[in-house]
């Protein structure tokens, strides 16, 4: 009989293996006997549609949930890990796709409680000098005196990093930790943790849904559907219409919607000399003015955290303003829900399991929040049926692909991504926006959505809709928008079209010079 | 100079003596309500709490002779009180504020109960430590007589802000408080660290009690609480869920409460009963002052009254 060795933490890479994993939830079975091998010091890529059970599996690996059934080897041992800490003790570490700093704590304290092996009593002198000499050599540089809830969704996914390298992983999941970063920070960030699995110091599975960056940075990838084992290579035998194929299960053509060649109509949404705060009171937007006009996309590019929140906050009425008029079809719009109804304003702010959504309520309620309080959904003026509802939220998830097991599924219970597809039916399903915001509405979705949410978009504004897409990823505006303004430090700093932009010049404008 | 001649500032030794003693009380409860509140939970059962504590002090004290003996017993009384609203409130669905009332009146009720044998007999008290022992004014001596149970309240102030900043425990507590989901992956158990913060709370809720029963006003009555447990909800959120803020506040709480009965004492009892209202009046002041649509309170647990 083989004993199975003690617990140390780890110093260097390990194999890890999971062999017939199944988790389910309720009757439904989110992973189905998945097996999966990461050797030591590789770099793994973990594909898949939205839902199709990515971050379940990897969560089982973590301690979160764990697998009714299959095992987990690690260096060959089967191994019990029934919590995050568990895991720790195995060198496993886990960047979430969902946030999970604590707000009102601040860089340095986030990074100290993260360690589970923190005295009981903390010397805060000692950590301090610790943390600055991690920072130091940490590949990207954060104050540690700021609160978590200041940072902007970039710099919290660095934060997210720094955490895992402080706390000496040496087996990192991340899962799609680029997806709130720009493409240059992304490939700075992979890049230096492809350094650290080249120098033998690190083994990773990534998430993530992007094929640019599983050649880029990975060598091996195994592919999930459905919450079934879907196909597994070696990334130089493979192209993209392979992975694409094991991913959506045979061949699907793309569809891409032309932008009509249209006149630009009237103004349909005026910004004039908006002015408006951070949460700590600081001014993050000074002075903006913008028109956009209906049938025209006007892009936002900028560096995340240089107002485009604050400016999608104001639009959506979650945060005053502390100076200037929004217009809309040249009415003052102050946000109520009868405006919004009247000019059709509709809005998909960023994070919208945080911003657009009561977690606990269902899809279908979900779905409903524009539309419930009207006929057909409500009868005698104010009672409101659930049957039609249902249906109509039914519909909406048939025609989204929204996976869900049942409408009636709270909605925080739905993958990253269809959460993302849940709200932007409810946006745009109906067909009555006149005015749409976007705020980076491809965050975390897989190519097939990306590319039908750009198909919706630009149909919209086929329509006479004006769109405001704010979004941190260049491609997505030089491929949607008609004109491009890049936001720094809270103004407007430049303005091109895609046909004539230069991306060095953008780049360079957006980097604040 | 006679203890007629001090006049007028005699109004004013009143009402700081009063700070004190009757903010000792706030303060204990305020400071449970503060680490209850830090972990995500509200518990507005603490004046059932407060009750419980003020009766069981009572009771061991007499029976045992020894009033440190009801102070422990007060205690022990306000964790058991504190697990049970735990308990409640970890099961799913179940609103802390409906369970705090429930467990509110069922504290009120049970030391109603209870306490029935021990109305007449008198118990051994807190000794006082006396502070005023230079001044040869008695009502200065009688002023700077201040209760044990202040300094320990003082004492758990400090302690507990140090707690939250500098230990790991105080900042697991912050972390479930703030935002559970982040404290979960972080291996955290948010059951637990909440069940343990809700304890600990109860028990200096129920220590607030002893300081009733057994200094000030000293016997057990069923009026002996005036809504402190309750109050110190609004306190903690006047103070910003800062411990050393609690401290202030509780002391002008507790000198809002003196204000009536010192002016009484020198003969003013016009709107007595208006300036007995005082402490709610500023509870209501506070509520209003505190609540801004523009800017969320600093400090504020952002997960406070979620479920676990
Ligand atoms: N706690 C839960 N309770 C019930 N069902 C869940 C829970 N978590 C996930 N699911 C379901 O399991 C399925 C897989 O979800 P998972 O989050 O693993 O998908 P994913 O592959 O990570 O997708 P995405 O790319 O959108 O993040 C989804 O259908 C989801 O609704
Ligand atoms: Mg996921």
């Amino acid at each position: 009989m083989m004993t199975i060795p003690p617990v140390v933490r780890p110093a260097k890479p390990f194999d890890l293996e999971l062999v017939k994993v199944t988790k389910r939830f309720g009757s439904f079975v989110a992973n189905d006997q998945i097996s999966l091998k990461v050797p030591a010091g590789t770099f793994h890529a973990l594909l898949g549609e939205n839902g199709a059970g990515k971050s379940t599996l990897v969560k089982c690996i973590m301690g979160f949930h764990q697998a009714e059934e299959g095992d987990i080897l690690v260096h060959g041992h089967s191994r019990e890990i029934n919590s995050p800490y568990d895991a720790y003790q195995f060198g496993i570490g886990m960047v979430y796709q969902h946030f999970t700093l604590v707000p009102a704590m601040t860089v340095a304290e986030n990074l100290v409680l993260s360690r589970p092996d923190t005295p009981g009593i903390i010397n805060w002198k000692d950590e301090m000098a610790r943390l600055r000499e991690f920072m130091q050599t940490a590949p990207f540089k954060m104050d540690l005196d700021t609160p978590a809830s200041e940072l902007a969704a970039g710099q919290k996914q660095k934060v997210e990093i720094l955490k895992q390298l402080y706390l000496d992983s040496k087996f990192l999941i991340l899962d799609e930790p680029t997806s709130v970063l720009t493409p240059s920070e992304a490939d700075e960030v992979l890049g230096l943790i492809r350094d650290k699995v080249k120098a033998g110091d690190l083994s990773v599975l990534l998430i993530t849904h992007k094929f640019r960056e599983v050649f880029g940075f990975c060598d091996e990838i195994t592919v999930l559907r459905r919450g079934q084992f879907a196909g597994h290579g070696l990334v130089k035998d493979l192209t993209a219409d392979d992975m694409a194929a094991m991913m959506m299960g045979g061949q699907r053509e793309t569809k891409i919607v032309p932008k009509a060649v249209r006149e630009r109509g009237p103004a349909g949404l005026e910004i004039k000399g908006l002015c408006a705060n951070k949460d700590n009171g600081v001014p993050a937007l000074t002075n903006l003015n913008l028109t956009v006009h209906e049938g025209e996309v006007v892009g936002i590019a900028g560096v995340s955290g240089n107002g485009q929140r604050e400016l999608v906050e104001v639009l959506a009425g979650q945060r005053p303003a502390t100076g200037g008029e929004l217009v809309v079809h040249g009415a003052s719009y102050h946000g109520t829900r009868a405006e919004t109804a009247e000019h059709g304003f509709f809005l998909l702010p960023e994070e919208p399991l945080r911003n657009a959504c009561v977690p606990q309520m269902s899809v279908a309620e979900n779905i409903a929040f524009r539309s419930f309080d009207r006929p057909p959904m409500t009868r005698a003026g104010c009672l409101v049926s659930r049957a039609a509802i249902r249906s109509f939220a039914q519909d909406l998830i048939t025609r989204f692909s929204v996976k869900t097991r049942s409408p009636e599924t709270p909605i925080g219970d739905l993958s990253g991504g269809n959460v993302q597809r849940a709200v932007l039916a409810r946006e745009l399903g109906p067909g009555t926006a006149r005015v749409l915001i976007a705020a980076n509405p491809c965050f975390g979705l897989d190519f097939a959505a990306v590319e039908s949410i750009h198909g919706q978009i630009t149909e919209a504004r086929n329509r006479g809709v004006a769109v405001l897409l704010v979004s941190e990823d260049l491609d997505e505006l030089l491929a949607l928008a008609d004109r491009l303004l890049v936001i720094s430090h809270g103004e407007f700093v430049y303005e091109t079209t895609p046909a004539q932009a230069d991306i060095k010049t953008i780049g360079h404008h957006m980097a604040g010079h | 100079m006679t203890s007629e001649s001090i006049g007028w500032w005699g109004v004013v030794l009143g009402i700081l003596a009063g700070a004190v003693r009757g903010g000792t009380p706030f303060l204990l409860v305020s400071l449970g309500e503060c680490l209850t509140e830090k972990s995500g939970k509200i518990n507005l059962g603490l004046e059932g709490t407060l009750l419980m504590g003020a009766m069981s002090a009572y009771a061991v004290s007499y029976k045992t002779g020894s009033p440190w003996a009801g102070v422990a017993a007060a205690g022990a009384t306000g964790a058991l009180m504190g697990a049970l609203h735990a308990l409640l409130v970890s099961r799913p669905k179940v609103n802390d504020i409906a369970a705090g009332i429930a467990m509110l009146i069922f504290g009120t009720g049970c030391a109603f109960f209870l306490s029935k044998p021990y109305i007449q007999p008198s118990a051994p008290q807190l000794p006082a430590v006396a502070l005023g022992g230079w001044s040869q004014v008695a009502q200065v001596q009688a002023a700077l007589r201040i209760s044990p149970l202040f300094f320990l309240g003082v004492a758990v102030a400090f302690a507990l802000q140090w707690f939250f900043r500098a230990t790991r425990w105080g900042m697991h507590v912050r972390a479930v408080g703030d935002s559970p989901a982040a404290a979960r992956a972080m291996g955290i158990s948010v059951g637990r660290t909440r069940f343990l913060a809700i304890m600990a709370g109860s028990a200096l809720g129920g220590i607030g009690g002893a300081h009733l029963t057994l200094f000030y006003p000293g016997a057990w009555t069923e009026a002996i609480s005036s809504g402190q447990g309750l109050m110190a909800v609004a306190l903690v959120i006047f103070a910003r869920w800062n411990p050393v803020q609690c401290l202030w506040a509780s002391l002008l709480f507790g000198g809002a409460q003196a204000v009536g009965p010192s002016l009484q004492a020198v003969g003013i009892s016009t709107g007595y009963y208006l300036w007995n209202a005082s402490p709610y009046i500023l509870t209501l002041l506070v509520m209003v002052l505190t609540c801004s649509r523009k800017r969320t309170l600093v400090g504020a647990p952002g997960a406070l009254g979620s479920p676990s």
